[in-house]
């Protein structure tokens, strides 16, 4: 059965790397639903995280063949309950909408959203949510008519408390290889 | 380490690669020059006397001699190619050495870093197209990174599972100045290649063994790669365990030992093929259950528990779930697993293989090897060569009917002989393998065995025989045909022969033009005179035998077919 994962994925700040790793998802004919990369905690670690529909066979293997990229450090992959997660989306309305201001600002008020920016003649607004709210808020402001809508890739943070830290020295201590170590 | 004279001072990039490679104890390098990798040729010159550059005429020629060189050796192949269409060149080599897990360092030149995604003369995105077949690559735009990279290369190249790696040099990196170091690399924080092993799943996997009734070892490719031939040997022979190879694991084990069974695979031996099926217990031992090897797998060994060897982590539970994995050399959780075996006997069990060795010995081998057709057969000359080379020459295959047959018929005594693409059944591989087979072991007899259609891939490459003088024995068994495609159209395809039927040259005729003496035979009582003088030659030599048009490899597991459906005729 198919189920959404969230794949995090932490690696060395290395050009191409990402390119790497998105062409084990084509390889194998899986779509990519959202992408983000960033810094992570610990300096020069990056942190990409990937959103798929797969069977949980299919997030064992692609997370083993990630793992097995020389310069990932560690990659994990979790259902939605196992994380908390956010995205963030921006939608630009003409001026207009303001003409109706007491059922627009009510919108904006029951979802929780924010005008980011007024001009002469648009406002933005911004959205952090899940997915369903972000579309929630989409249908709401349609009626007004939206110009321009983006949506980022899901950022999320894993509930289990064990560190990267921790994964990684598991790892150095379970190989034959000294490893130079990270900040302890 | 020895420090080079040039240690600490001012060097060229291309210098300092030269020097890198000289710190990695490099002897040897395949390669074909171009105008983005002229500096490093240039700073070779200097260095030919301790680095002997062998001129291939293709880069993919480079690769496949790379690739015979370090399979055995066990030294990493290291090729030079230029940008552009050489570098492209290098892909179908790589590819092959990344399935067939062969350490291999190949170096591009690239255009100047200014030129980089300008759509240059001769600029390809070589790292990108080499990304999916690479362990790991690199670009290096400044002098100073040279070294360091190339320390790095040959590291990734030969630890854990190895693989193809490739450094694409900027030819701005190789003019540029930089004060030579060289450090050797140990280590990489984010790699992991040599997991301890696990005591407990050794356990396991003893407990598993200790109280089988129909254990069945599977040994691959891992075992001649961790060297560890000697424990696989007093593993079987400690629990009398049955042991099957896998196409590149041929030679990890004595084949005349009563305990050896046969090879796996589609047109693998009978008995290790259909009694898969039968055992209790399956030991995989450094193989990674390719398809040739399991047939269909929701009918592969469903009746047995798995116990899997393997260093790679996502080899395990890829295709058949392990219900012991020990993760780890083959060497090094063989040698934990041993004390922990107890001396027992599975006399009924082996003499089940013994049945079906005598089914496949009456079927298939008797008429294979000593035919009443009239022409002759590739079983019987490469039966013959078996019986005059007593199976101490390096093999190298090119990839078909020939392959199967040479695989199934001559019986490798020593481990790293058999020098074959297994996984990406690359046509050409054959010659440019053997190639750098001799260049490893010049003292060893390397012999070729080719067919008409693989032969001329790479044909090319009887040029740098002649350049360089390499003692290649090459065995054309030409049927006239791409015999194994012929084979799957008569089989599945109603006879529909769509393509496969070659008219060749005077394959003679063009060794001669290579300055290459060569014989071609065509009738059986010449054969074996003709095998003898091929094998004692001093120098290369090419023995065409023409062999029956129309025949086909068996025993067979069918596309789709599990292992116990394994056809005999």
């Amino acid at each position: 059965m198919n189920t959404t994962y969230t794949i995090s994925i932490f690696t060395e700040d290395i050009i191409g790397l990402l390119s790497r790793v998105t062409i084990i998802f084509t390889r194998r004919h899986v779509n990519i639903e959202s992408i983000t990369a960033s810094e992570s905690e610990l300096k020069g670690v990056y942190r990409y995280t990937i959103v798929v529909t797969v069977s949980e066979e299919q997030v064992k293997k692609l997370v083993k063949q990630i793992e097995k990229q020389v310069e990932v450090l560690k990659a994990f992959y979790h259902v939605n309950s196992e994380i908390i997660s956010r995205e963030i989306a921006l939608y630009k309305l003409s001026a207009e909408a303001f003409k109706e201001n007491e059922s627009f600002m009510n919108i904006i008020n029951a979802n929780y959203a924010k005008i980011l920016s007024i001009a002469s003649d648009y406002i933005v607004v911004e959205k952090t949510g899940d997915e369903r709210e972000i579309k929630q808020l989409f249908n709401d402001l349609e009626k007004f008519g939206i110009l321009e809508f983006v949506r980022s890739g899901r950022v999320c943070i894993t509930k289990p408390l064990k560190t990267l830290n921790a994964f990684l020295m598991e790892l150095e201590n379970n190989s034959n290889t000294t490893i130079k170590h990270f900040n302890k | 380490m020895k420090k080079h004279a040039k240690y600490n001072t001012e060097v060229t990039g291309a210098e300092a690669l030269i020097l890198a490679l000289l710190d990695e104890q490099v002897t040897d390098v395949f390669g074909y020059p171009g105008g983005a990798i002229m500096p490093v040729y240039d700073a070779l010159y200097d260095y030919s006397d301790q680095l002997t550059h062998y001129l291939v005429r293709h880069e993919q020629g480079a690769t496949h001699a790379a690739q015979g060189y370090s399979r055995v050796s066990g030294k990493t192949g290291v090729v030079f190619a230029t940008s552009g269409p050489g570098a492209t060149n290098l892909i179908t080599g790589i590819a092959d050495a990344q399935i067939d897990s062969t350490p291999m360092v190949c170096i591009t030149g690239q255009v100047a870093s200014h030129l980089l995604g300008t759509d240059a003369f001769q600029e390809t995105d070589v790292l990108g197209i080499s990304m999916p077949v690479t362990k790991w690559n690199i670009q290096v735009t400044k002098a100073e990174d040279i070294a360091p990279a190339v320390a790095k290369a040959f590291f990734i190249a030969a630890s854990g599972r190895p693989g193809p790696v490739l450094v694409d040099i900027t030819k701005d990196a190789q003019f540029g100045k930089t004060i030579y170091k060289y450090e050797k690399c140990e280590s990489v924080r984010s790699y992991f290649p040599s997991p301890k092993v696990n005591e407990t799943d050794v356990e396991k996997a003893a407990e598993l063994i200790n109280n089988a009734k129909r254990p069945y070892i599977l040994c691959g490719h891992g075992v001649l790669l961790s060297g560890a031939e000697k424990a696989l040997l007093e593993l079987a022979e400690k629990g009398d365990i049955p042991v099957a190879s896998t196409l590149l694991g041929l030679g990890a084990f004595p084949p005349q030992h009563p305990l050896y069974v046969g090879y796996l695979g589609m047109h693998g031996n009978y008995g290790p093929n259909l009694l898969t099926n039968e055992c209790d217990l399956l030991i995989a031992i450094g193989m990674r259950f390719d398809d040739r090897v399991t047939g269909n797998v929701s009918k592969y060994a469903k009746q047995a528990k798995v116990v899997h060897f393997e260093i790679d982590p996502s080899e395990i539970n890829k295709i058949i779930p392990a219900d012991v994995a020990v993760l780890g050399d083959a060497k090094e959780s063989l040698g934990l697993l041993l004390p922990k075996i107890k001396a027992t006997k599975h006399t009924d069990w082996l003499k089940r293989f013994e049945d079906c060795n005598d089914i496949e010995f009456e079927k298939v081998i008797k008429h294979a090897v000593d035919p009443d057709s009239k022409q002759l057969r590739m079983a019987e000359v490469i039966d013959k060569f078996h019986k005059i080379s007593e199976g101490n020459a390096i093999v190298a295959t090119d990839v078909g009917q020939h392959q199967m047959i040479t695989s199934r018929y001559y019986k490798f005594n020593k481990p790293n002989f058999c020098v074959t693409s297994g996984g990406l059944g690359t046509m050409g591989f054959g010659l440019p393998a053997a190639i750098g087979a001799k260049v490893a072991l010049p003292n060893t007899e390397v012999i070729t065995v080719l067919g008409d259609g693989g032969f001329q891939m790479t044909i090319q490459e009887l040029g740098t025989i002649m350049q360089s003088n390499i003692a290649v024995k090459i065995l054309v068994l030409n049927n006239n045909f791409l015999g194994m495609v012929r084979q799957w159209q008569q089989l599945f395809f109603d006879r529909r022969y769509s393509f496969t039927e070659m008219k060749n040259p005077d394959f003679i005729t063009i060794a001669k033009g290579y300055g290459i003496k060569g014989k071609k035979v065509t009738e059986r009582k010449d054969l074996n005179e003709a095998l003898k003088e091929m094998y004692e030659a001093k120098e290369a030599y090419l023995l065409e035998v023409v062999v029956e048009n129309e025949e086909n490899v068996f025993p067979m597991v069918p596309t789709g077919a599990s292992v116990a459906e394994i056809r005999l005729e």
